[in-house]
């Protein structure tokens, strides 16, 4: 079974203490702010660092410090796409290709033909990487990376050099390809939407150690303290208090700035407890102001918006509850829901925080 | 025109550089990319040649040579004669003196060259050996003809150290500078003016080269 597996830990150049996974055919993105780390965990992988633990790809032992183990970049069969795609400048395409390849020169050159097509590069063998655009030098950085036919493939912010339009088609394509690969992918990415769009697995990285690993969902909607949350760019992150449970039905009663909520319970908050909880946009419902629904009993909070941000046809709504006027409130809507209900800024409103949407974060114990 | 003397300076420079480039290449990718303690020392000691008097460093290599010192006596053993004055010890002398003209070129060539591009080599399963070859040198290319045709050039028109160590005998040690030298003490301008602008030509076009290479990259 090709399954990576790595558990490290370094003081120097960047401390770092990170274990993770990855399974064949998974996208594993490693997501957290620059400096972090996310690239040292890519470099020590690749064996480019040299770390003190243990990384195993597929059975085989690439690094154990305990028995003495570390093999060189060489030995170990990885797929490196670097951030500026180092590609060999005094190299054409095809070389660049066939240099990462052991076979013999034909057979290197066919396979070589062969990845060109598959990244949409036929008929630029022979042109050198500067005069390529930033979309062609990452496909061609990619196609290098799988000449080797890598065990895993790291990719180091493959999409940071390129424009926007160029980043879609990118991770279009990145997408296509990973359905094909039956190897483990590491992606470092500081693009939360990117990683959304291709991970399968998310991991959180901040400081050098992995604060959270889980689906990308879940990293996004339940993060496990308020450090992940504000890494993950969750907007509605309150604190609040405990004060009553009902065990049975398995809820809480939750007091804040604004009032009182119901959300739902987790075995490890007592009554009494200060947590920090959070609630995405999509989990705050517009009271219409002409029809009241069905859903205006949940959890209201009455409020006076701040801010609309329009773009693509959809709305972002800012608001200031009324009772906690200093606190913002942050919801996605359509553009023509702010449009029929005649929202401006100014206007008082009322949304209703859906409980199930509410998600609680245990106090951190330190 | 002494076509001897010239050969005498062809010979030398042809075996400096041959002997040099391999050393200043292993010297310059040390000093490129490795940490280690001393490297300030070793780097100043390879650009010492820059500003030392040549008569200084001629004076420090002939007590080196001396039969009585040990390399000197190394070299009378193993071959039956003496460094000092003789056509292996100006080529020893030379390897020292031009160290810096081919280390420096080499070693800018060197640094020019982004860490991510010889790793990236490494993670396509190049090794250290393959990835000189393949990536790092011709990468350095302009460096290497820079040091080649300064080193050569600055070997051809040697003075000082090759007049304390080599002294002025005819076919072994007289350099075509010292026979431009031995023309002015004989008061044979025609002689010495002849040489002397054949060197300044060639001098000339090799630096011309080097600059036409760094231009080039």
């Amino acid at each position: 079974m090709k399954r990576l597996q790595v558990d490290i830990r370094q003081r120097r150049p960047i401390p770092l203490e990170v274990g993770l996974h990855c399974g064949r055919g998974e996208l594993l993105a490693l997501v957290g702010p620059s400096g972090s780390g996310k690239t040292s965990v890519l470099r020590c992988i690749a064996g480019l660092h040299h770390p003190t633990g243990r990384i195993v790809c597929g059975g085989e032992v690439w690094l154990d410090d305990a028995l003495g183990i570390a093999l060189p970049p060489q030995r170990r069969r990885v797929g490196f796409v670097f951030q500026d795609y180092a590609l060999f400048p005094h190299l054409t395409v095809l070389q660049n290709l066939m240099l990462a390849c052991r076979l013999p020169g034909e057979r290197a050159r066919e396979k070589a033909r062969r990845w060109l097509q598959r990244v949409h590069l036929a008929g630029l063998e022979d042109r050198r990487p500067d005069t390529l655009s930033g979309g062609q030098r990452q496909r061609v950085a990619l196609a290098r990376a799988m000449m080797r036919d890598p065990d895993v493939i790291l990719l180091d912010e493959p999409f940071s050099a390129v424009d926007q339009v160029t980043r879609r088609r990118l991770r279009l394509e990145m997408a296509e390809l990973k359905r094909t690969l039956r190897i483990p992918m590491i992606l470092v990415t500081h693009d939360l939407e990117e990683a959304e769009m291709l991970a399968d697995r998310m991991a959180l990285i901040h400081r050098g150690r992995i604060l959270q690993q889980g689906s990308p969902a879940e990293v996004m909607l339940r993060p496990v303290d308020a450090e992940a949350a504000r890494l993950v760019d969750v907007r509605n992150l309150f604190r609040g208090r405990v004060i009553a449970v009902d065990r049975e039905r398995g809820r809480c009663r939750l007091r804040w700035e604004a009032g009182e909520l119901e959300a739902p319970w987790r075995e490890s908050i007592p009554v009494g407890a200060t947590v920090d909880w959070c609630i995405p946009p999509a989990g705050l419902l517009l009271h219409s102001r002409r029809r009241p629904s069905r859903g205006v009993r949940e959890n209201p909070v009455r409020g006076r918006i701040v801010e609309i941000v329009r773009f693509g046809g959809r709305a972002q709504l800012v608001l200031a509850p009324v009772a906690a006027p200093e606190k913002r409130l942050h919801l996605d809507l359509s553009q023509h829901v702010v449009e029929r209900n005649r929202l401006a800024v100014g206007e008082p409103v009322g949304v209703s925080l859906l409980s199930r949407f509410i998600h609680l974060m245990p106090p951190r114990r330190r | 025109m002494d076509w001897q003397a010239f050969g005498v300076s062809l010979r030398l420079a042809a075996w400096t550089v041959a002997l040099l480039l391999p050393m200043a290449l292993l010297l310059a990718r040390l000093l490129a990319w490795r940490r280690f303690p001393g490297r300030l020392v070793l780097e100043a000691v390879i650009a010492l040649p820059l500003v030392l008097p040549p008569s200084v460093l001629g004076f420090y290599l002939l007590v080196l040579f001396n039969p009585g010192a040990p390399l000197g006596r190394w070299f009378m053993e193993t071959t039956g004669t003496t460094l000092v004055f003789s056509f292996p010890g100006l080529v020893l002398a030379s390897l020292v003196y031009s160290l810096p003209f081919a280390v420096q070129p080499l070693l800018r060539a060197f640094q020019a060259i982004p860490p991510q591009l010889r790793e990236a080599a490494w993670c396509s399963g190049l090794g250290p050996w393959r990835t000189f070859w393949k990536i790092e040198l011709p990468l350095a290319r302009g460096g290497l003809l820079s040091a080649l045709v300064l080193s050569f050039a600055h070997t051809l028109g040697e003075f000082g150290v090759v007049l304390m160590v080599g002294g002025n005998i005819p076919g072994r040690t007289r350099t075509l500078a010292v026979a431009i030298y031995d023309r002015v003490q004989a008061f044979d301008e025609a002689a010495a003016g002849r040489m002397s602008l054949f060197l300044l030509g060639f001098s000339l076009m090799a630096v011309m080269a080097v600059f036409a290479v760094e231009r080039r990259r």
